[in-house]
């Protein structure tokens, strides 16, 4: 055949391309300007202030959103106290059930709409606010649901009971989702909750607020304040805020600890990771590459879990590598809104100008950069997917979360070695295993120091798996039976 | 039971079935609309091996194929029209009388098809047989009672010898994947046919449920360009059996496009074993002109 | 473990730090007329040796008649550096054994300490509890042990899972030991309050290093003799004498340290430990027990407070 004399290439650049398949958005309602939820009202904040939210992929503005301060946040607070001593705690389990599994299906209902909105307003790809962010939500809401009025049966020999007012900060990687995981534990167990979700990312939370007051729950059960870092800090400070959870960087996650200590209240830190992926001669090769790029471009790699460290056995460098690069040139990067997309727009500006210092470090510390050949955008925030060849473990974007798209690949030789190189970082949240055989994965997965071990698989979660980390990636865990306990006195 | 290796076939690498069955899913997820429906519809066609393998089969169903083989639809002009047109051995002759000019190709199974159980002789013969009536394909079925006891080259050897015996005739082995029962042993086999000589490989015969089905055919692309990496050697996919809608076709060549890329979407290297496709496949093509949804009524069966 | 050894052979040096004036040791425990009782050095326990410390520093422990009931070693943050290292070598070995055999071991050590019992009721009664009071305390810690060893091989069925996620894999959650914990005892009780924290803490495969109570310390180095004989292997229990003023800062900043239990209810202290160990989020658990022979402060909760929960994932498929 001729083909034998040319060079060995695959072409992903094909004539027959995927037309536009953008997801309508003419469903979406959205209101010009957002208030704050206290007390079941939507109240204007007593600064005045507002901030733009933006769509990342067309920097255009989509709502403007109140900006809470301490008296805003003191009254969420005192109307979370209120409602937990007059309503929450007075209710039976059962009933409190119901109401949240009533959340769960108004949330089913409304999915696509909240699926649209979190694609325009973080920058993910339709497809996975559409089959993972909303329905796991949903999914969320509905187990813990279940859980209000069977709480004596999860922790034997002992009588649990609710905190009190719980005061949480949202990420903005899976905005509707971490909402989820924190509302719907918290309720169960009997917690009122006064929330705070990132200030790129606040509108699924307003959202939810307004299904909530749907769902007629009684007023002050969940109170919503908007803004940035000064709000978050005005709930952890509130002298009666009886728990904190958190998930976002470690930094902030140690500057909250310091200023809770000394006092009563509870915390749950779920922080950063670098998590180490281990790619096995003996793997299955091809699901092992989806693991790959499911473990790093998934979410645009704004993932806490995201399988940023690549270790490939030596035996099969070349042959991954080469699958991986092949695989990414089909990664359609562009429009979240667009069905195809596989990669969307970088949440926002600051988190760009991160990742691009990152591209630098690793340029300049001798990692061999490589991005796939994609297009991308003029305007929004744009990343294409890239890989650092040859990295070494004293690199820094070996060593510190980058948070992006960017993926650092290592080479071993023996199951020792991998294992130390895996462990050898202040980090403990995640690890990918990939080897056919069994034993191998239990020895591998045992002594990885990691609070969850996706082997021969990756980027997986569901509202009853345990999720969180060791050392500096935090602690408590949300999901499952083990994320009652820390909404829960016992 | 270690599993004897066959001589200068590399190792297998084992397939996980999950994870290949949800990268699967998320290609046949894809949207495809508009333009790129319409040219990714013609192109389907075009690669439709147009086919009727039953036993009540007579010259004038074969005739009747033909002739459907070649229009497609006439009142819908600029249609491609089908890749080849498979029958048995002793219709051959009749089939090639009917397309000749057309372009179209011959495709005969063969190989006591499809059991394929048989003496080698007989499968040789068979093989000759199509061959000398002037078959330009050979569909053959490997012997998958000796694959599953694990006489690899047992398979091995046959298929060499069957595509000797093709002479200029092109190969396509078909794995019967239904009876294959893993993914493991999918890719063994489509390992084992690549090296044997086979210049296609093609998941089924068409009698066995499951037939094709997208992860099977995603494993064997894989195969494919594993194959390909090594030996710089292009091998075509068939998957055949099962895939009777418009949409199907669309994820077979989403498959297609982000696994093996540009050189392979032509109906050189990729085929549809299929026999009521094409009119779905009509049925949403006029649909994207008209905007009307169709009627089975308005396409002609054969 | 080599690397303590060095330690046991140094020369006792008196320094200028000592900070309180040391008497001339009185005779005591003349048990019999005619003959002179032998006294015991107490000394710390680190890596399964026991070295003096390498401060060469000590502290008047008096009995409670007044009299000196021993020099205690001031442990120094080196000491509880090289606690660290063997606790931190002990841990891979330790965690990693068969959870019956933990259980055997803790069985052990109730054995030793049944032996043992009159020498620790005399200790008890020498630093001021009644006879009552020391054997109660001696009886309850000897218990405690025996309930320990059984918690070895079944706190994991309590708390682990098979969560049933909606897709095609084999997910379960596991508890594993936090790593390398340190503690400080209990000051109330010399014996009693410090076993309750080791035995959680070891029971679950963790390592610790405790500080003991400062006022009651000689039960702690006897119970480091009752550990030593009892198949644990060296450096999964290190027992430290000192002053807690003056460790406090290490034992909650160490990097090394995953784990800190603060037994005690000092607001002020409790909140500069939880300041230092935000440094590498260790996990600080603060058990407030009034009093250690209470159930509460017997529970296998107290394992789980010291175990991270650990999720698989695996495809199931064919």
């Amino acid at each position: 055949m001729s083909e034998k004399k040319k060079k060995i290439h695959l072409d992903f650049n094909t004539e027959w391309e995927y037309a536009p398949a953008p997801e309508s958005a003419d469903h979406v309602q959205l209101k010009k300007q957002y208030e704050l939820f206290i007390n079941g009202k939507w109240v204007k904040p007593s600064s005045g202030k507002y901030f733009d939210t933006i769509n990342p992929a067309t920097e255009e503005k989509l709502a403007s959103i109140a900006e809470a301060n301490e008296k805003d946040v003191d009254l969420a607070v005192k109307a979370a106290r209120n409602a937990y001593d007059k309503y929450w705690s007075k209710m039976s389990g059962a009933e409190r059930g119901k109401y949240i599994f009533r959340i769960a299906r108004m949330l089913q209902e409304k999915a696509r709409e909240f699926a649209v909105i979190e694609s325009m307003d973080g920058g993910k790809p339709i497809r996975e606010s559409r089959d993972i962010d909303i329905p796991l939500a949903a999914s969320h809401f509905f187990y813990y649901a279940g859980w209000a009025d069977k709480l004596e049966y999860a922790f034997p020999n002992r009588n649990p009971g609710p905190l009190g007012v719980a005061g949480q900060i949202t990420p903005w990687n899976f905005p509707l989702l971490m909402v989820a995981w924190k509302l719907a534990p918290a309720l169960a167990t009997g917690n009122t909750v006064v929330l705070k979700p990132a200030e790129t990312t606040s509108l699924t939370a307003l959202k939810l607020a307004e299904l909530i007051q749907e769902a007629d729950l009684p007023p002050g059960v969940v109170n919503v304040v908007t803004g940035y870092g000064a709000t978050g800090a005005a709930i952890v400070n509130h002298p009666d805020v009886d728990k904190i959870a958190f998930t976002g960087s470690t930094a902030v996650g140690k500057i909250i600890q310091r200023a809770i200590a000394g006092t009563h209240k509870k915390v749950t830190l779920e922080l950063g990771g670098k998590a180490a992926n281990i790619i096995f001669e003996d793997a299955p090769l091809d699901q092992a590459v989806e693991g790959i790029i499911n473990g790093i471009f998934f979410n645009q790699g704004h993932v806490c879990c995201a399988g940023s460290r690549l270790f490939v056995q030596e035996g099969v460098y070349d042959t991954v590598l080469r699958k991986l690069k092949d695989r990414m040139e089909t990664l359609i990067v562009g429009d979240p809104l667009d069905k195809n997309t596989d990669v969307g727009a970088i949440n926002s500006q600051d988190q760009l100008r991160t990742i691009q210092e990152y591209l630098k470090i690793g340029q300049k510390e001798g990692a061999e950069m490589y991005q796939s050949s994609c297009p991308v955008p003029k305007k929004g925030f744009w990343c294409r997917p890239t890989l650092f060849l040859h990295a070494s473990q004293s690199h820094r974007i070996v060593q510190e979360e980058i948070f992006g798209p960017v993926l650092a690949v290592q080479t071993f030789r023996t199951v020792a070695e991998v294992i130390e190189k895996a462990n050898n970082t202040p980090y403990g949240l995640s690890a990918g295993v990939w080897t056919d055989k069994g034993s191998k994965i239990f020895n591998m997965t045992t002594q990885m120091r990691a609070g969850v071990v996706w082997a021969n698989t990756y980027n997986k979660f569901d509202p009853t798996s345990p999720f969180g980390g060791y050392k500096e990636s935090g602690f408590g865990r949300e999901g499952g039976l083990h994320g009652l306990q820390p909404y829960l006195k016992m | 039971m270690a599993k004897p290796i066959i001589a200068n076939i590399p190792d297998s690498p084992p397939i996980d079935q999950v994870g290949v069955e949800e990268r699967a899913a998320r290609l046949s997820s894809r949207s495809i609309k508009k333009s790129s429906k319409v040219s990714a519809l013609k192109l389907a066609l075009s690669m439709i091996d147009l086919t009727t393998l039953e036993g009540s089969d007579t010259p004038g169903k074969v005739r009747q194929l033909c002739y459907k083989a070649a229009h497609l639809h006439d009142v819908f002009p600029g249609l491609p029209t089908v890749g080849a047109v498979c029958v048995y051995p002793n219709y051959v002759r009749i089939a090639k009388k009917e397309l000749e000019g057309s372009g179209i190709n011959v495709a005969a199974v063969a190989t006591a098809f499809p059991s394929g159980n048989s003496t080698l002789q007989v499968k040789l013969d068979d093989t000759k047989y199509a061959v000398d009536e002037g078959a330009d394909e050979i569909d053959m079925v490997i012997s998958r009672g000796k694959f599953l006891a694990g006489e690899y080259n047992f398979v091995y050897d046959e298929i060499a010898a069957i595509k000797e015996a093709c002479g200029k005739a092109h190969l396509k082995v078909i794995l019967e994947t239904g009876e294959l029962s893993t993914y493991d042993n999918v890719r063994k086999a489509s390992d084992i046919a690549m090296y044997a000589g086979g210049d296609f490989i093609k998941t089924s015969t068409g009698k066995i449920s499951p037939a094709a089905t997208l992860p099977v055919t995603l494993v064997m692309l894989e195969a494919i360009r594993d194959y390909y990496y090594k030996t710089g050697k292009m091998v075509g996919m068939k998957p055949a059996g099962g895939i009777r809608t418009a949409k199907q076709s669309l994820q077979y060549l989403v498959t297609l496009r982000e696994t093996l890329g540009q050189a392979w979407m032509n109906n050189h290297w990729f085929r549809f074993g299929a026999s009521s496709l094409a009119n779905d496949i009509l049925m949403q093509l006029v649909k994207e002109q008209t905007g009307v949804y169709q009627s089975l009524d308005y396409f002609s069966k054969d | 473990m080599a690397k303590t050894k060095s330690t046991t052979t140094r020369a006792t040096r008196t320094t200028a730090e000592t900070p309180q004036v040391v008497a001339q040791p009185e005779a005591n425990g003349q048990d019999k007329p005619g003959r002179l009782g032998v006294q015991k050095t107490y000394k710390l326990y680190i890596g399964g040796q026991f070295p003096r410390t390498e401060s060469g520093r000590y502290y008047r422990l008096t009995s409670a008649d007044g009299k000196l009931a021993a020099n205690i070693c001031r442990g120094s943050r080196k000491d509880f550096r090289n606690a660290v290292v063997a606790a931190r070598s002990a841990f891979h070995g330790w965690s990693g054994r068969s959870h019956a055999n933990r259980g055997q071991i803790l069985y052990r050590i109730g054995e030793m300490l049944e032996g043992r019992k009159a020498q620790f009721v005399e200790e008890l009664v020498q630093l001021g509890s009644t006879r009552e009071q020391a054997e109660n305390e001696v009886f309850a810690a000897i218990d405690r042990c025996i309930h320990y060893a059984g918690w070895c091989d079944k706190y994991q069925q309590i708390f682990s899972a098979v969560n049933p996620v909606a897709s095609s894999h084999f997910n379960f959650s596991v508890l594993e030991p936090m790593g390398v914990v340190s503690a400080f005892a209990p000051e109330e009780t010399g014996l009693l309050g410090l076993v309750s924290a080791i035995l959680p803490a070891i029971a679950g495969g963790n390592t610790i290093v405790i500080l003991a109570s400062e006022s009651r310390p000689t039960s702690a180095i006897s119970f480091a003799e009752v550990v030593n004989s009892s198949d644990v292997p060296g450096g999964v229990v290190n027992i430290l004498t000192g002053l807690r003023s003056e460790l406090k800062g290490h034992f909650s900043t160490h990097m090394d340290v995953n784990a800190m239990i603060y037994c005690g209810n000092d607001p002020a202290l409790s909140k500069e430990l939880q300041i230092n160990s935000v440094e590498n989020i260790k996990r600080l658990r603060i058990w407030d027990h009034q009093d250690w022979s209470s159930s509460e402060a017997q529970s296998p909760y107290k394992i789980l407070d010291l175990q991270e929960t650990k999720t698989t994932w695996h495809p199931v498929g064919i």
